[in-house]
């Protein structure tokens, strides 16, 4: 499947086709990441059921320091 | 006394930004012998396509601190309000710092995005700490919102020049019916102590840790300047006089 993700055109092996199976190809299950999809933020307890699709944008988040 | 903003209450009056710190090392140094309670994060996109690298929040024991995320990079209220939220779905926080740049060049805050960001933040429930210039009206603008404090800049974020309009700040500070945190601006540790000593109720600074040439020891300074203007502030200072006046008698002179 073809998505935007950050801003970059990739396609995503086609096992993948859930928030919660992308954080885990991506190896962030530990880390502290906020997903939006189509400028819908999604909840964490929905990862698992929230279903990619082809074109979504997607963004992954997270905090980095500021002032 | 405490410093309350919102429902929290912090013994610490400095707020200490994370960003351009030489080392982590240096960072977490820092940040301890700050004693700094709240601390600033931006929000980015994470570099997924490269190496992880060390994230500084993630080495935090989020228990002993508050995180206050900041909207940079928002160029209007929308994009501001988008990124408050992204912040609070991380379930860490539920403060922000409005902070809309109008100008990339100065980096002074747009006024009227700012002030539309903070009320729509304060409906969407968030406790809002308003980043904002040093002008007197729109101050009270934002307090009359309820934003839960006010933050009016020293000077230009990074620039270091330290507080260019006391009167004004004071004006702020007289005026305020919520916490006046100065953030940005401040250089070294006699501007925070100035700023604490005009009666701000806390400063927030990055730039003048982060980028000294020794940060631990200046986030040392820092704190004990917050301290001390604090305390010179409850204590009040004398009235300025024209002229000397001897500090000993006059009179029982030795000398003939």
């Amino acid at each position: 499947m073809n998505v935007r993700l950050n801003g970059k055109s990739i396609s995503l092996p086609a096992e993948i086709d859930t928030v919660a199976e992308l954080i885990r190809h991506y190896e962030l299950e530990n880390r502290i990441v906020i997903v939006e999809i189509d400028k819908n933020i999604i909840e964490k307890t929905l990862y698992a059921e929230t279903e990619l699709k082809e074109g979504s944008e997607i963004e992954m988040i997270h905090f980095v320091g500021g002032g | 006394m405490m410093l309350k903003i919102g429902d929290k209450t912090f013994s610490s009056r400095l707020l200490l930004g994370t960003g351009k710190y030489p080392s982590f090392e240096v960072q977490k140094e820092a940040v301890r012998v700050s004693e700094a309670e709240i601390l600033t994060f931006a929000v980015r996109r994470m570099n997924i396509f490269e190496e992880s690298q060390p994230n500084f929040l993630e080495q935090l024991d989020l228990t002993k601190y508050t995180l206050l995320p900041n909207t940079a990079g928002a160029r209007n209220a929308e994009e501001a309000v988008r990124i408050a939220k992204l912040a609070k779905a991380s379930g860490l926080c539920d403060m922000i710092k409005v902070e809309v740049i109008g100008c990339s060049k100065t980096l002074l805050p747009d006024p009227l995005e700012t002030l539309k960001a903070s009320e729509m933040l304060l409906q969407e429930g968030f406790t809002v700490l308003t980043y904002t210039s040093d002008d007197v009206l729109l101050a009270r603008r934002l307090q009359e919102l309820g934003v839960h404090a006010v933050m009016p800049g020293a000077s230009p974020i990074g620039s270091g020049k330290g507080i260019m309009n006391p009167l004004q700040l004071r004006f702020i500070i007289e005026q305020a019916t919520v916490p006046i945190i100065v953030d940005a601006g401040i250089g070294s540790p006699k501007d925070a102590a100035f700023a604490m000593e005009l009666g701000a109720d806390g400063v927030l600074l990055n730039t003048a840790v982060a980028g000294a040439k020794d940060p631990v020891k200046m986030a040392l300074a820092m704190k004990l300047a917050v301290e001390s203007g604090r305390l010179g502030f409850e204590a009040g200072r004398i009235p300025e006089k024209e002229y000397g006046e001897a500090s000993s008698p006059l009179t029982g002179m030795v000398s003939s």
